[in-house]
């Protein structure tokens, strides 16, 4: 089994996808002749050509709509955005074209595309370059939403996702390229609309994905210290949602905490607490407590982003809270919206 | 060791790349008298749609947004005449475009019925039709915005090595849009066999044309990107036809794209709810003494062919018949069933998705 890092990892799904299949092409700026700008397509121009790994001009709309149109037309485009902030001007093609077509066509144009890209804050990136765009992407029907945690399930969901007749948006992040972990040697699909259990516990159920899904990972490592037993579910997509491992696992504990990057206003958090309460109520023991970047656009300076993400402070005084349990003040949230 | 020229702004006028006009001749002979018949049958047959589309809307038996095509029927009846096999990818005023490329008045005006016989399934509405046998790829609501979408169809057409242009249509206001911009840059930079046909009716919406933009020969957005360009009258549907094959023949060439701008005019508003009180006292009247494109064409029958106003008036009868028979077959047909609401959300997955499987072919699939 090899150990390999994200970019690898995604790098051999494109690979092994461009191998397989004469109709895919990855598009989007600086993918080609640059090498990608986190090197995830690093060397694939090379092996495949300037007709499978294009470059594009900085012109997201531009680029997008010509994946959609060449996906209605039989191809199977990867489309880069060199991080989803770039998007928001492609929204109307990711949307109104993308999202919509299969069904405006009464089903005589599907659209077999994936737009892929990082998302969500790096570090000291400002305003502009820290979005997290899941709840925008994942509250329209028609497209599906996917992200990762580890290389493993990078590899097995990129080709999912490549492979799917529909819409993906494919979340990475910046920050986990360089994060290494085992992928087996053979060929491997990871199933969308599959979350998975990344650790098994009994007291409280702790929903997360993407990177954030690591952060759960540490928090109840620490729970654990205190003698508290952590379900920690990386839901892998958003949408389709995993509902049968999601409501299994409240049911089983009684307690959720949903952690996630997005802000807490109309989060994926708020659909997916409502969703637990709608269908656990008579299992639950605790309100569903939502952990979530705070309410405020992405500041620059270092200590002030540091309050605005999630971290393992925050995720254990929402499990303290969810479990009736006083939390020391040291792990007090500042005085702000959201848990 | 010499150090490589740098990059420097070019002195003034050194850079501007050539006015590059479309100047291929007329590709094709001209039309046969039964060719001009048949285009004109076409126009007629729009025309006739379309006027019983607006009787329906008035009865409301069509609802929502209702665009209508009256007085640019030339357009799209030319350029289908030089692009029969072509993709076709056009705006929300496209109940004409749809028909001239193939789809049936039936499954037309079903659709504008909210039918499930409807080349939608009553999924789509005005604004949404598709017909996936003829190559028409909508059918697309936001002014400009699937512009962009012509370049990967034609992408896709080369890359399977397809004889075949995307023509894509849009009016004269989605030339101020972004995504066009974008998609005229694009289609350049990669020489895709795309006809851009900016059918330019001199008003978007409510705005007129020297109102919306500071350059008004709409053809002139290609200079900037170095594309092909031309400006032509769209009265003549013959002309029109020609000028779209030339167009297309040069998009085929390798050359790259080509972006016609062809004049034409709405008779209607700009949708059903728009009484068009926006025009100069008299313009739509002198438009249509003057340029009347079924006029032309039914006079070109006489004065040229020889066609008698006898063969004519049956042919419009004919037409006439077909259009009502639309009507009916859209009246008579059933509304989608409920149980269908959710079915095109996604698409179902209909190649594998288990490891180790190989395509079973190795070129891309056919459309």
């Amino acid at each position: 089994m090899a150990v390999l890092a994200i970019r690898e990892a995604l790098r051999r799904a494109l690979r092994e996808e461009l191998l397989r299949d004469p109709s895919v092409f990855l598009m989007g700026e600086e993918v080609a002749h640059y090498n990608g700008a986190y090197k995830v397509s690093q060397g694939l121009l090379e092996e495949f050509g300037d007709r499978r790994i294009v470059d594009t001009p900085i012109s997201e709309a531009g680029f997008a709509g010509l994946g959609i149109g060449a996906a209605m037309a039989g191809m199977r485009p990867v489309i880069e955005f060199m991080t989803w902030n770039f998007s928001l001007v492609a929204f109307d093609q990711v949307i109104n074209s993308a999202a919509k077509l299969y069904q405006m066509s009464g089903g005589q144009y599907h659209v077999p595309i994936v737009f892929r890209g990082p998302n969500g804050a790096a570090e000291n990136l400002g305003s502009q370059h820290s979005t997290s765009v899941d709840s925008l992407y994942a509250h329209f029907p028609g497209l599906k939403v996917v992200t990762y945690c580890d290389p493993h399930d990078a590899y097995g969901l990129l080709k999912s996702a490549i492979r799917d007749d529909n819409p993906v948006c494919f979340l990475e992040s910046e920050l986990t390229y360089g994060q290494k972990g085992e992928v087996p040697d053979h060929e491997f699909l990871v199933p969308l609309g599959r979350a998975r259990v990344r650790r098994a516990g009994t007291d409280l159920t702790l929903v997360s994905w993407g990177k954030q899904a690591m952060q759960a990972e540490a928090a109840a490592e620490r729970l654990a210290a205190e003698g508290v037993s952590v379900e920690v579910i990386d839901l892998r997509s958003l949408r389709p949602l995993d509902h049968e491992t999601l409501f299994s696992s409240v049911c089983r504990t009684g307690r959720c905490v949903v952690l996630h990057e997005g802000y807490l206003f109309a989060g994926v958090g708020a659909e997916i607490a409502a969703r637990v309460q709608e269908a656990c109520f008579d299992w639950l023991q605790a309100p569903v407590l939502r952990v979530t970047s705070r309410d405020v656009n992405q500041p620059y300076a270092s200590n002030l982003e540091k309050l605005v993400m999630p971290d393992t402070d925050r995720i254990v005084a929402a499990a303290h809270r969810a479990l009736g349990r006083p939390t020391p003040a040291a792990d007090r949230a500042p005085a702000a919206t959201g848990a | 060791m010499t150090a490589p020229p740098l990059p420097t702004a070019a002195p003034p006028d050194a850079d501007v790349p050539p006015d590059r006009l479309l100047t291929l001749p007329d590709p094709l002979p001209p039309c046969t008298r039964d060719e001009l018949l048949a285009l004109y049958r076409q126009m007629v047959l729009l025309r006739r749609v379309e006027e019983l589309a607006a009787k329906a809307y008035t009865q409301r038996r069509i609802l929502g947004f209702c665009h209508l095509y009256i007085g640019q029927e030339s357009v799209a009846v030319g350029a289908a005449a030089a692009t029969s096999d072509d993709y076709w990818i056009a705006a929300y005023r496209e109940h004409g475009h749809a028909m001239a490329k193939g789809v049936s008045a039936r499954a037309v005006m079903a659709e504008l019925f909210g039918k499930v016989t409807g080349c939608s399934k009553g999924q789509g509405g005005s604004m949404h039709i598709y017909d996936r046998d003829v190559r028409f790829m909508g059918g697309h609501g936001i002014v400009g915005g699937h512009v962009p979408l012509a370049n990967g169809v034609a992408w896709a057409a080369r890359a399977r090595g397809e004889d075949r242009v995307c023509v894509c249509f849009f009016g004269d206001g989605a030339a101020n849009q972004g995504p066009f911009f974008e998609a005229l840059c694009l289609a350049e930079l990669y020489k895709l066999p795309v006809v851009f046909i900016c059918e330019n009716n001199f008003y978007a919406m409510g705005t007129p044309l020297h109102r919306q933009s500071a350059v008004t020969d709409m053809s002139l957005r290609a200079r900037g990107v170095g594309m092909t360009r031309e400006q032509l009258d769209g009265w003549d549907v013959e002309h029109v036809r020609q000028r779209v094959a030339a167009a297309r023949r040069h998009a085929l060439s390798g050359q790259g794209p080509v972006l016609l701008e062809i004049v034409t005019y709405r008779y209607r508003g700009h949708s059903m709810s728009d009484p068009a009180k926006y025009r100069p006292e008299g313009e739509l009247e002198a438009r249509k003494e003057k340029s009347d494109p079924l006029q032309l064409t039914r006079r070109a029958l006489a004065e040229v062919h020889g066609v008698d106003a006898a063969t004519l008036d049956a042919l419009v009868a004919e037409v006439d018949a077909e259009a009502q028979d639309a009507w009916d077959f859209a009246e008579q047909s059933p509304i989608p069933d409920p149980t269908q609401l959710y079915d095109y959300v996604y698409a179902p997955q209909r190649t594998s998705m288990l490891a180790d499987t190989p395509l079973p072919s190795s070129r891309p699939r056919e459309t």
